[in-house]
Order: C-alpha cells, then structure tokens, then sequence
C-alpha cells in the first residue's frame, strides 16, 4: 500500500469545502455527481436493453408470437402453451430428470469442497499447500467443451482410459443408468476444488490463538478441525447450502446437451435443453419461453421458502 | 512454520496423513489432464491399446502439425484471441464504471440504481426473449453479440464496488477531489492503481469466460468467426461409432482415423493450456476478491 501516499493533502480551503457540502440541494448534489451519472449510463442503456426488455417480452409466453407483431401486438393465448407443455410425452421424464441431476448433484457435491478445505487448511507446509491449491483450481479453468471432449475419450468403449482399467469394453454415454454418475462425478472433479476458496478464506479468518490454546490443551489436528474449524465453516456452509437449494431447476444446459445421446434421454433429457431444441434449433418462439418461464416459476417459489428457512435458520446459526 | 516446539509425535503422524491425502486428491485431479497431455504426444494406436498411461509412447509432434495446419482449428484460435480480449477489455471496463459510481455512498439515489442492477442477478428473460432482442437490435452474426449482452456481470460488480468501499481510503478520494481533480481523473489517477489486485482477478476472470464460452457464440454468431471451443465441438463431439469401425479396419481409412484421433488429444491441450498458464499469476487474489464480496452482498 505504497500508493496511500499520494502527494494529495487536504489543505485548510479543503477541509472548509468538506464542511459545506452537506448543505447542498439535491439538485446541486446531482450536478456535482454528474460525471458518476455520465459512467453509469452505458451500464443502464444496455442493461435495458438486453435484460428488461427480454423480461418484458416474457410475455409472448402468453400470446402466439409473430415477429412481424412484436412481443405486444401478437395475439393472446392464456395459458395454452403451459398446458400443451405439461401434455407433452417428455414433461414428466424431464421434470424427474431435471430435479434428480440437481438433487443428487448437491448431496453428492456439496460436502465435497467442506472436506477438502478442512484438510487443505490443516497442511503445515506451505509450499505443498500452495501446489495442491494450485492444481485442484485447474480444472475450472477448462471450457466445458474441452471437459466434455475428455469424458467422451476416458468413457469411449475402444480404447478409452476407463475400459482400459476395468478391462472392459462399455461404452458408458449409451447407459442411461451412468449418465447421472458421469454428470456429477465430472462436474466434482471440475469444481471441488474451486468450491474450497469460500472456505479456505473462512479459515483463513480463525484466530491462530485458539491453535494454540487447543494445542496447549493437547487437542490432536482432528480435535482441532472438529472444535474449531467446523464451527467457524458451518455458518458459510449452511449459507451455501441454502443457495445452493434455491437453485435446484437449474441444471446446466451446456454439460447435459453435449453429453446427450440419443441412447441416454431416459435420464438426460432436463427442461434446459428443451428450451434450447424448442426455442433455437426449431423456433418456437412463444412455447420456448413458456417452458422457461415454468422452470423460473418453480425457481423462484424455491427460493422463497428457501429464504423464508434461511431466515429462521439464522436466528438459531448465524446469531 | 514447519517446525514448531510443541511438536509432538501425533502431529507428525497427522501431517503424514494430510500429506497423503492431499497427495492422492491431487492425483485424482491432475492425472486426467496429465493423460491427455502424454497422449496428445503419443502414437494414438499405443493410447488405445493401454500402453500410455506414465510417459507418452511412440513420441510425436504429428498431432500438433496437424492442429497448427489446419485452417479451421487456427481461425478458432485466433477468432478466440480477438474475441478474449476484446471482451475482457469491455467486461473490466463495464464492471469499473458501474461500480465506481455505486461505491459512493453520497450518490443520490444509489440504493435505486443498485437495486437496478442487483434485480438482474435473481430474474432474466430467459433464452428466447433475449435472443430475439439480440436479433431486433441488429446484432446477429457480429461479435458484439458475444460482448453487448453479457452486459454488467452483477455478482462481480458486487465484489469490486464492496472493493472500492472498503479498502480504498474515503479520504483519499475526497482529498483528491478537494485538491481539484474531477471525479473521472480522481477515479483514474487515484482508484484504478490502488484497485490493481481486484482488477487483476477480474480480468483473468473475464478472460477464462470469454475463452471458454461457445454457447453464445454458437446461437448468435451463425457459423461465422467461430471460437475454438465451437471448432473444438465438431472435432470431439463427433458420433464416435464411425470412428470406431474404421479403427477396425485397416488401411487408409484407419490411418486417416489415428489423425483424427491425435487432433482430439491436441487441440484439447491448445484450447486449455493458455487458461492453466493464466490463472496462477492471480491465484493468490482469489481468497480476497470472494473475501470482499462477502462482506456486504
């Protein structure tokens, strides 16, 4: 922090103008300011432009969309396009699929960075914690293209790393039964190890004196992890859970379309992609944006409760 | 730090423990990257009869020549430079001037125009809307449809204004402005080089996203420019039943089969390795920059 010493001093007309300035009018503080305003008008102009006017348009869910009439003047529908969707063969295949991706996802990937944070932190030589923490970052660092490129190689039947361990000749991308294991054990491999700098910084943040103190008292690096980290992680953990929760529609759309055949639908076949096939590949405009809207709705009454249980849970955690 | 008197034996045999641990998770993450970087050298015949696993075998550069003399796999690169630093540059940018002005307190009507932004974060139009406001304002096939939209990353914005707020000094800027500096020299002469940590991690954060991102790319751009990861799509995602037949038979065909698969291994490396090389020059600002979004979210 070298720089703090800039060669800017208040001199004693400064620290007069200081004084003044909360007695100006509004219309003078908006004047003053006028150069933040000029910043922030890019920002505003396209964050109008292409995030409410899209939220706007949200409502050719409800009309029968012509690109001729725009998103105001095409004619209304109601609810026809949610209940064509909620017939379709595929709804409850893919409401099951979606729920299930996102559920065993976050029992199986969730605790996974907690654990790895509290071993990492507990490493005494910090050179090899660096190199650990350096190498478990990687892999979040690589395009879900490159990631999915190495699941189809490991996984293929002729050749691929993972046949050639078991001795075996499957070619796991047409099981329907493997595509869940293969979708969260990826994404673990992934981003575990990027989940741990939450954590890692919580525990950056405990007091080295109650290190001490537990050694003094002949606590073991277990006991330590179980008296003191864990309590000091747990607030963060539940934080992160309860997000987590509130999220649980939305499964990637990236991973689950490259990663799909036509042989693993069974259990690949999520809302996400739907939306994409419907909505890009065959332009249906109008039913695309009911579907989303139906995944945004169940999104956001899951983060309600979620809220209204992370409020109770903070009387009793966080306080 | 390593050696510390109170040492005892329990804590050697924990450290051993850890030790091993970590050593085995790292392993775990760094062998599927190392086989593919060993296999990318190999002779692919040796890669799927097992025999490369430590070191690559039948050592070539054939993969590589065929990566860097194919047009479509060069264009993507390029067309992925551009496009990186073009958005990285627009991103950083965005994220400054939207978070400066949001960082002082005195502004009027900041809570509002906070909000503004923050209600972006929790709802969207989704897919459609937005693609066909893309479509509307004219942006189909150019590259500023990669850019424009995106428009301010919230969450980041978070972060740097939670920066601004907290760790650069308020007397600093106000004795800047007193001194007569106006508040776009006092926000380039005084906050950007005390915010160079932050600005760093956002930078490789942008970059990494623009590298790597090939959904937007793939519904807005039309086949035109196309990034590496797309090109990348049509080399790895090919149906591999094709190919594996031909790995049956001999020949011509099968030899044109061992490039094919050579290039797969290759051009992984070349799309991964420029982000792995990036992101341990500001690894050690990770920690801070989630530290500072945390505080006051």
């Amino acid at each position: 922090m070298k720089k703090s010493e800039t060669p800017v001093r208040i001199s004693a007309a400064g620290s007069a103008a200081l004084s003044q300035r909360s007695g100006k009018t509004l219309g003078q503080r908006l004047l003053d300011n006028w150069q933040l305003y000029a910043l922030l008008l890019i920002p505003v102009v396209l964050t109008v432009v292409y995030k409410y006017i899209p939220m706007y348009g949200i409502q050719i869910a409800f009309r029968d969309f012509d690109p001729n009439l725009g998103f105001t003047a095409s004619r209304w529908v109601g609810f026809d396009w949610f209940t064509r969707f909620f017939k379709a063969p595929t709804f409850w295949r893919m409401m099951k699929n979606t729920v299930l991706i996102s559920f065993y996802g976050l029992l199986w990937s969730f605790p996974v960075p907690i654990i790895l944070s509290l071993i990492i932190n507990q490493v005494r030589f910090h050179k090899f914690k660096r190199v650990v923490q350096t190498v478990l970052y990687a892999p979040h660092f690589i395009s879900v293209m490159v990631i999915c490129g190495m699941i189809k190689i490991f996984l293929s039947p002729t050749g691929g790393l993972l046949n050639l361990l078991l001795g075996t000749q499957i070619d796991f991308l047409t099981q329907s039964e493997a595509f869940r294991t293969i979708y969260i054990a990826s994404g673990i491999w992934q981003d575990a190890g990027w989940g741990c700098i939450i954590y890692l910084a919580t525990l950056a943040n405990v007091d080295p004196g109650l290190y001490e103190a537990a050694k003094m008292d002949g606590a073991s690096v277990f006991q330590r992890i179980l008296n003191i980290d864990i309590p000091e992680l747990l607030p963060m953990a539940i934080l992160n859970l309860i997000m987590a929760a509130g999220g649980i529609m939305n499964v990637g759309f990236e991973k689950v379309w490259l990663l799909q055949t036509d042989l693993n639908k069974a259990t690949s076949d999520v809302i996400a992609v739907y939306v994409y096939q419907q909505g890009i590949e065959q332009a249906k405009y109008s039913y695309s944006t009911a579907v989303g809207l139906f995944n945004t709705a169940i999104n956001i009454v899951l983060l309600i409760i979620v809220n209204k249980i992370a409020s109770k849970a903070s009387d009793v955690q966080f306080v | 730090m390593t050696k510390s008197k109170s040492t005892g034996m329990s804590d050697k045999a924990s450290d051993i423990i850890l030790v091993t641990i970590c050593t085995v998770v790292l392993l775990i993450v760094a062998y599927p990257l190392y086989y593919v970087l060993i296999a990318s050298f190999s002779d692919p015949y040796d890669v799927y009869a097992g025999k490369t696993f430590l070191l690559p075998s039948g050592f070539t550069f054939d993969g590589y020549k065929a990566v860097f003399a194919d047009p479509k796999i060069v264009s993507g690169f390029l067309n992925s430079v551009k496009y990186t630093v073009i958005g990285t540059i627009f991103s950083v940018v965005m994220l400054y001037i939207t978070a400066y002005p949001l960082a002082q307190k005195d502004l009027p009507g900041r809570k509002w125009i906070s909000l503004f932004f923050v209600f972006t974060m929790y709802f969207g139009g989704g897919l459609v809307p937005t693609y066909l406001v893309v479509r509307d304002t004219g942006l189909m096939g150019s590259m500023w449809a990669l850019f424009l939209p995106g428009g301010v990353g919230v969450g980041n914005m978070i972060i740097v204004r939670n920066y601004f707020q907290n760790s650069i000094p308020h007397d600093l800027v106000e004795a800047s402005e007193i001194d007569g500096c106006s508040k776009f020299r006092t926000f380039l002469s005084v906050v950007i080089p005390l915010s160079m940590p932050i600005l760093a991690v956002q930078a490789v954060f942008a970059m990494v996203a623009y590298w790597n991102d090939w959904f937007t790319a793939m519904i807005y751009l039309g086949g035109k420019g196309e990034p590496l990861p797309l090109v990348l799509r049509g080399i790895l995602m090919k149906s591999s039943a094709a190919s594996e037949q031909a790995s049956m038979i001999s020949g011509g065909y099968a030899e044109l089969n061992k490039q094919t698969e050579l290039i797969k291994f290759c051009s992984m490396i070349v799309a991964a390795v420029p982000m792995l090389i990036a992101y341990p020059y500001v690894q050690k600002y990770f920690e801070k920059g989630f530290m500072a979004g945390a505080v006051k979210g």
